[in-house]
């Protein structure tokens, strides 16, 4: 079976820099795979490149077998593929509910003149897309905060807002920039959980992360990256010894 | 009820938490326009005279072309300068059809629609595609180049001494010629207009469009296509200014370039930014600002520019929600002393 | 010859036009790089140039003098306008910025209108009203002037930008916010240093230009219009670029008024506009910076 996303010698370059060096990987449906290495690794580049904010310099990306790496990344997300952002980009100024409902957007078809006019047709998909996006937030125990602006939540409920923002659109691919960053112990674990929750339920993961824990608890593969390369890949317990990932965080403290 | 929990949800341009309580469960928003219009009806009834029910009906028509550029500026983050020229595109192209060509009030309030809202387009594509704000400056630009056509094409427009013999609406023979027959008409179409744009801020693309203005980055990331959705609510705001100028020169039986000016554009951003911008109710009240302050400032007309101008800054820079956002400030402040 | 001479008199006024037009881009350049915003001020910030040189010409007798301290007045205008209303907002975003300027130009153009009327004023230039005479063609010497000091002025502009402190601390704010504070650049003071260059170097095209077209309260949209325009042909946010963009303009707009019509001069600006943001928005110098859909 086709691999989900599949990266072919992939380049990033600029400014003189190559942030990202001749990169090869898959990643296999129904996958949890992790990408980690030290700061200016290449990671976020490498992230960026398959949301679509940054083009590549070289390279392929392809999902579910076709080319994606020229498409804008509004395309991207049609295709199935939803991302969260590591320094978050709720709505701040949209409610809970809103925020999960333009979360769904993909999944409508109600244009502007249909709007406009209040079809019936337009009217019974907005009530299905409110009762979904309850359900979401009830799902993450956001329901009590529907009406609530979204900038009024605490940082990792907003975390958790994006989430539920991105699973509403149905994906077949989730993007997570750093799900751990900013949180304390306890909702890490919790955001863990809900990851290995989803990928149950057969969604796949990719997720970039500097918590080591929450890394090799949860990832079937890692992949490894150092100065914009790869340096290793594989189980939690092949990358765990590896030589070469061990010298490259000699000096890196660790979220152990 | 998920439709209403979703409709009730607030609007405003502060980021502080929708207001629960009262208003929440208040009447939701649909039903606060209909009372509003229901209750505005008695104006004609109530006005003294009909100098000041030709203001109300100037107000109406103010108030399609304000609340349009509400909804692309206060909901869509962009700025446009021409407004004014689009006013003029819709009263001229309704104009000279019924001069030219006879045709109908009726059907030239629909062709004043298509043909700005189309103009927008033509404007609006090139500008919209770039990141940042090149459509204020483009329009800028559109703006002054209608005037130049408005001017130039005298045979068709009547020049700089404008354009006469445009004839009234009517309905089967009886025209709407005077104030109070002009009353229904203005008023109607401006309920309409307000439903509408209600109707499109609490769709699929009304959030769509929210999303982009307040976070292009996000919005990317759950399929928006954020130039298609800017493009729709500039062409849509410039088709009902377009629809304001079929009503206002139908109603004045005359146009002339300068009410379509950059210097109108100018003071239809002031009203939104002073009434509220990103409000619903913003534009009405901007609308009153805009059609009562120079009565009250007759024989000091050059000072109006300035105090609207002032007025402007203050409100950007110390309360952005604008006079919209005064009865939730107030009921803060009363919530805090208590 | 006829034809010649008429080209001759057009393309130094093309010039002369595209000189003026070089400097309120450059000015709309510099705000537009520290503050994403685009500044409607820039072209008010002319018409003041002119007005108050006018205005001075009366206390002073001097028509370089009366310019000299306008020019100094009008950047003092854009100092305290930054301070008065940008620097005290919470979020100075693009679009709030850009909302400003316009409340600025507002009350600016009505405080001139006010202060100084509506007649449009105008004063001798340099040199008086004397012209030369090259191949049978007069050319006032207020444009040999405007091109002088417009070249002076890019001059004086490129060293501080290159090889000044506070002209490197500004191009580094106005490329990286962030990095720049981390280096200990003052990213407050600079938004209020590009406000002041532009307020100045608007001041300045305005009391070079008014002895050949007067100056009007009601001039400022177009001055400001053509100003961004010919930063946009040139490539926005770029010194060479504005230079190139204006004489572009100005040459346009002079041979255009007078081959084709001169009924639609100030349409041909914003024709070009369209094309350049149709065709080719990163400008005739750009790099491809400007990130489409």
């Amino acid at each position: 079976m086709t691999p989900i996303l599949d990266v072919s010698d992939l380049t990033c370059q600029f400014a003189g820099v190559t942030a990202v060096d001749d990169l090869s990987f898959t990643v296999d449906r129904g996958q949890i795979k992790a990408v980690i290495g030290p700061n200016g690794a290449g990671k976020s580049t490498l992230f960026n490149m398959i949301a679509g904010v940054t083009r590549p310099t070289t390279g392929t990306i392809s999902f579910d077998g076709s080319r994606i790496d020229a498409l804008p990344t509004f395309r991207r997300a049609r295709l199935g593929i939803a991302r969260t952002f590591q320094n978050l980009q709720v709505f701040q100024e949209m409610t809970v509910l809103e925020n999960v409902m333009v979360g769904a957007h993909t999944t409508g078809r109600a244009g502007t003149m249909s709007a406009i006019f209040a079809t019936l047709r337009q009217q019974a998909e907005e009530r299905d897309l409110t009762e979904t996006a309850h359900a979401l937030l009830t799902r993450f125990g956001l329901a009590d905060k529907a009406q609530l602006k979204a900038g009024a939540l605490s940082f990792g409920q907003m975390k958790v807002l994006e989430l539920a923002r991105a699973l509403a659109s149905d994906p077949s691919l989730l993007l997570l920039d750093e799900p751990a960053a900013g949180l304390p112990h306890g909702e890490a674990d919790r955001m863990g959980e809900i990851i290995v929750d989803l990928n149950r339920n057969g969604m796949t993961v990719l997720l970039v992360e500097h918590n080591m824990r929450m890394v090799m608890s949860l990832s079937h593969d890692i992949l490894v990256l150092n100065n914009g390369r790869r340096i290793a890949e594989g189980d939690a317990d092949t990358v765990r010894q590896h030589p070469e990932v061990l010298a490259a965080y000699l000096g890196e403290s660790e979220d152990a | 009820m998920s439709t209403s929990s979703s409709q009730s949800a607030a609007l405003t341009a502060t980021g502080r938490p929708a207001p629960g309580g009262w208003v929440a469960l208040a009447a939701s928003q649909h039903i606060r326009l209909v009372a509003v219009w229901l209750a505005l009806i008695v104006l004609p009834f109530v006005l003294p005279n009909n100098y000041l029910l030709s203001l109300a009906n100037l107000a109406f028509i103010n108030l399609i072309l304000i609340a349009g550029l509400n909804l692309l500026m206060g909901y869509g983050g962009q700025i446009s300068l021409s407004q004014a020229g689009f006013f003029g595109l819709g009263a001229y192209t309704s104009g000279v059809l019924n001069v030219e060509l006879d045709v109908t009030p009726w059907l030239g309030l629909p062709a004043a629609a298509l043909v700005a809202g189309g103009a927008a387009a033509l404007v609006g594509i090139p500008a919209l595609r770039l990141k940042g704000h090149y459509l204020a400056m483009a329009t800028l630009g559109w703006n002054a180049i209608l005037i130049v056509f408005f001017v130039q094409f005298i045979d068709l427009t009547g020049g700089p001494n404008g354009l006469l013999g445009v004839e009234p609406f009517s309905i089967f023979g009886y025209a709407l010629d005077r104030e109070p027959r002009v009353f229904p008409l203005v008023w109607a179409t401006s309920f309409l207009v307000m439903l509408v744009i209600l109707n499109f801020l609490r769709s699929r693309s009304g959030r769509a469009l929210r999303a982009v203005a307040t976070n292009e980055l996000g919005a990317d990331a759950v399929g928006i296509d954020s130039f298609r959705i800017k493009l729709v609510a500039f062409s849509l705001s410039a088709a009902l200014a377009g629809i304001a100028g079929s009503l206002y020169v139908h109603v004045n039986m005359y146009a002339s370039p300068e009410t379509f000016s950059i210097a109108t554009s100018i003071l239809l951003i002031v009203m939104v930014a002073i009434g509220g911008a990103g409000t619903f109710w913003g534009p009405v009240l901007g609308t009153a600002i805009y059609v009562l302050l120079p009565q009250f400032l007759a024989g000091f007309e050059d000072a109006e520019l300035l105090i609207f101008g002032a007025g402007m800054i203050v409100v950007l820079v110390a309360f952005p929600g604008g006079l919209a956002s005064l009865p939730t400030a107030v009921a803060r402040w009363v919530g805090r002393r208590a | 010859m006829e034809n010649g001479s008429a080209f001759l008199q057009i393309l130094v006024a093309g010039i002369g036009t595209g000189a003026i037009y070089a400097l309120i881009a450059l000015g709309f350049n510099v705000v537009f790089k520290s503050t994403g915003a685009m500044n409607f001020a820039q072209g008010e910030w002319v018409v003041m140039g002119g007005m108050i040189s006018a205005l001075l010409l009366g206390a002073f007798g001097s028509v370089a003098l009366a310019c000299l301290v306008a020019v100094v007045l009008v950047g003092a205008v854009g100092l305290l306008s930054e301070r008065a209303v940008i620097a005290p907002l919470r979020r100075p975003t693009p679009l709030l910025i850009t909302l400003i300027t316009i409340g600025l130009a507002i009350c600016s153009r009505s405080l001139v209108m006010l202060i100084l009327g509506k007649t449009p004023v105008g004063y001798p230039g340099f040199s008086g009203g004397a012209t030369l005479s090259v191949a049978g063609v007069a050319i006032p010497f207020q444009t040999l002037w405007i091109i002088a000091i417009t070249l002076i002025f890019l001059v004086i502009m490129h060293l501080f930008f290159e090889r000044t402190m506070l002209g490197k601390a500004l191009r580094a704010a106005a490329a990286d916010r962030e990095a720049a504070s981390i280096v200990g650049v003052n990213v407050g003071s600079t938004v209020l240093l590009s406000f002041g260059i532009a307020a100045l170097v608007g001041g300045l095209a305005g009391a070079i230009i008014t002895p050949l077209t007067l100056a009007s309260y009601d001039q400022g949209a177009m001055f400001g219009f053509k100003g961004f325009s010919a930063a946009m042909l040139g490539g926005v946010g770029s010194l060479q670029g504005a230079v190139v963009g204006g004489i572009v303009l100005g040459l346009l707009e002079a041979f255009g008024s007078y081959y084709i019509s001169s009924h639609f001069k100030d349409a041909i600006a914003f024709a070009i506009l369209l094309a350049i943001l149709f065709a080719r928005p990163s400008g005739l110098l750009g790099r491809a910076e400007i990130v489409k859909v």
